[in-house]
């Protein structure tokens, strides 16, 4: 019977339909990320460093510190009476407090990283307007290349993310959803073949992922000129990568729940400490060494470091593929797991 | 009635025990090829964990079972391409229309009716391009039902099809089941409507607390009450028992509700004796009403209880 599409198709194009007309599905896959994207790209924009608060606790030559300090591009310096100095040093309205005649006094909190930088540029200013001469010359340059900034660091997490958290959301909730509604047992009730809807789910989701990166590069290339300076072919193969490994996540940690509460708490079980760890919005380089390892056996952290390697880097196709192996080890392994424990009723 | 080999559906022994209640507890049904047999029974009785593991979607604790000749295990995939089925209650795809998923569940068949043929002979046919979600009750159980014969089942089982529908949508599906059967179908249905037992099955077993209590056809069922007539009476106080045995042409008495239930012979006779008696007995009648024997009234008869008392 030709006129019918094999079972397989039918399932991945129904899935497609259902989903596109499912308006909150729609938002949560295209516009959230989007959302989220500009109010990052705008608070991280480009611009001066903030200056640091500083207090000059008020005595004869406040006023004159006042002027030295205000020089300073790094230091935001106010004039306090000594009570108020106290109280607005305690609870951190400023970092530093410079007091004392003759010996010019730094109190602050050496465990603070501003701190410590107001300590040095106040220092700094002091010390030039007392006289004192730098004798190795030095020039800054400042880094504001494109590539290097924190958008271009954040865009292919801020992508990682969005193809976990609508890859596992699109195939969990639908099969849970399903599941309530005793449509699973229905069709299990017809000749149709388990592996094929469990397949759709992942070539459906294959469909609306063109969709879902395209719009989001897009968008950020136009409003934050962020690059892909690598092969978009080898990116559009990481994407699918990233795809199997979630979907696979999503039919196993869908196998069993009975309800939406269930599956949703799961959800959140596993994809948290993926937000976390992976490098989505900071580096995980920051976290010890020993948990490394573990951490990039992680398949969103795969996904971004592939993700960042072809967007910032330009890697090539055989320093990314450890990554997609790890992604493809996932969606495979939890795809079969799913399979095996999946309750269809 | 009928030997195993020429079956649509057989079982014997069949136990389904869950932990608070034992859904299925020693069930024996020989079902024909051709044959219209309705599960009837009350809410909890059994039916609908009967008819899934008939349907091959429960498992049995205990029991044989076969459909078509065949057993589940080993035929599951042979047994799928030839019965069709309406669960108790789907949900289908709300976000799909009628089109796509008669498309969808054609699928999955080798062979059977075109989307389009079902439509039309479901009266879906307006309803082609409507989402599921926006179907009336009825429309949606008569969609539910075109799924089942998608893929031109040899039997079609069908679970409460009719609950909580309207009665003109009650009928349409009951054509739906007589076209079926008139081209040689086999049919399972459970309900708990007598009427429906009544006008749909060929036989009926009436189940309760997942046993067998009375297996005939509606007529055989009705005539085993060995009487035409049920009278119902309620009186204050309630009249003593012994009148009510001393009432004539009576075949039985149970007290129902407030009152007393009687099948009688003839109403001629019984419902001025039952007047007398009230008289006599110097309570005062407060309902008394009378109808034809039912299979709801063989139903009262057998368990004491009424099939709909939830």
């Amino acid at each position: 019977m030709s006129e019918y599409n094999p079972p397989v198709i039918e399932l991945t194009v129904t899935r497609l339909k259902e989903f596109l007309r499912e308006t909150e599905a729609i938002f949560w896959v295209f516009g959230f990320p989007l959302l989220l994207a500009l109010a990052l790209g705008f608070a991280f924009r480009e611009k001066a460093p903030d200056r640091i608060p500083i207090g000059i606790v008020d005595a004869p030559n406040a006023k004159q510190r006042l002027a030295l300090l205000s020089r300073s591009p790094a230091l935001l310096p106010r004039i306090y009476d000594p009570a108020a100095a106290e109280q607005v040093l305690r609870t951190g309205k400023v970092s530093l407090l410079v007091e004392g005649t003759g010996v010019v006094i730094y109190r602050f909190d050496a465990t603070r990283p501003d701190s410590r930088v107001a300590r040095l540029e106040a220092d700094d200013a002091l010390q030039a307007a007392a006289g004192r001469r730098n004798p190795q010359p030095v020039r800054d340059q400042l880094v504001t290349e494109r590539g290097s900034r924190y958008i271009d660091f954040l865009i292919p997490g801020l992508l990682g993310m969005n193809i976990m958290g609508t890859g596992m959301w699109s195939v969990g909730f639908n099969v849970v959803n399903a599941r309530t509604r005793k449509l699973l047992k229905r069709l299990i009730a017809t000749p149709m073949r388990k592996s094929d809807y469990l397949a759709a789910q992942f070539l459906a989701r294959l469909g609306f992922l063109f969709l879902e990166v395209i719009t989001l590069l897009v968008f950020t290339r136009f409003v934050f000129g962020v690059r892909v300076n690598g092969s978009w072919l080898l990116l559009g193969a990481i994407c699918v990568a990233g795809a199997a490994a979630f979907s696979g996540l999503g039919i196993l940690i869908a196998s069993r729940a009975k309800t939406i509460e269930a599956v949703s708490g799961l959800m959140n079980v596993v994809m948290m400490p993926m937000w976390l760890c992976s490098g989505v919005f900071f580096s995980y380089e920051r976290f010890p060494d020993a948990a490394k390892p573990y951490i990039r056996a992680l398949p969103l952290t795969a996904l971004n470091d592939a993700l960042r390697g072809v967007m910032t880097e330009g890697l090539s196709a055989a320093r990314v593929a450890p990554q997609l192996g790890i992604m493809l080890a996932w969606g495979v392994v939890s795809f079969l797991v799913g399979l095996k424990i999946f309750r269809w009723q | 009635m009928n030997d195993v080999a020429s079956s649509a559906i057989f079982c014997r022994g069949l136990k389904k025990y869950y932990p608070d209640v034992k859904a299925v507890d020693g069930l024996d049904l020989s079902i024909a090829r051709g044959e219209c047999f309705g599960l009837l029974g009350p809410n909890g009785a059994g039916k609908t964990t009967t008819i899934e593991i008939l349907e091959g979607l429960i498992t049995a604790d205990a029991g044989e079972v076969e459909v078509l000749g065949m057993r589940w295990e080993g035929h599951e995939a042979e047994l799928r391409e030839r019965i069709g089925l309406a669960l108790q209650e789907t949900q289908l795809n709300e976000k799909l229309t009628v089109l796509e998923v008669l498309r969808l569940f054609r699928s999955f068949y080798r062979a059977g009716p075109s989307p389009a043929e079902l439509m039309k002979q479901l009266s879906l046919d307006e309803k082609m391009n409507s989402r599921v979600g926006k179907l009336s009750g009825g429309q949606k159980q008569r969609l539910s039902v075109a799924c089942g014969l998608v893929g031109d089942p040899d039997i079609l089982f069908l679970d409460e099809p009719t609950t909580g529908l309207d009665p003109q949508s009650r009928l349409q599906l009951w054509d739906v089941v007589a076209r079926f059967r008139s081209k040689g179908g086999t049919v399972l249905l459970t309900t708990h409507y007598m009427d429906e037992a009544q006008r749909l099955c060929d036989r009926i077993a009436i189940v309760d607390h997942g046993r067998l209590i009375a297996l005939g056809t509606p007529a055989e069922l009705i005539a085993s009450l060995q009487a035409s007539n049920v009278v119902e009476f309620t009186t204050q106080p309630l009249l003593a028992e012994a009148f009510v045995g001393a009432i004539p042409t009576q075949h039985g008495f149970i007290r129902h509700g407030e009152g007393w239930q009687l099948r009688v012979d003839s109403l001629a006779v019984s419902v001025p004796a039952i007047i007398a008696s009230i008289e006599k007995s110097g309570t005062r009648l407060v309902t008394l009403s009378t109808h034809e024997a039912t299979l709801e009234d063989v139903f009262v008869s057998l368990t004491g209880r009424e099939l709909r008392d939830e």
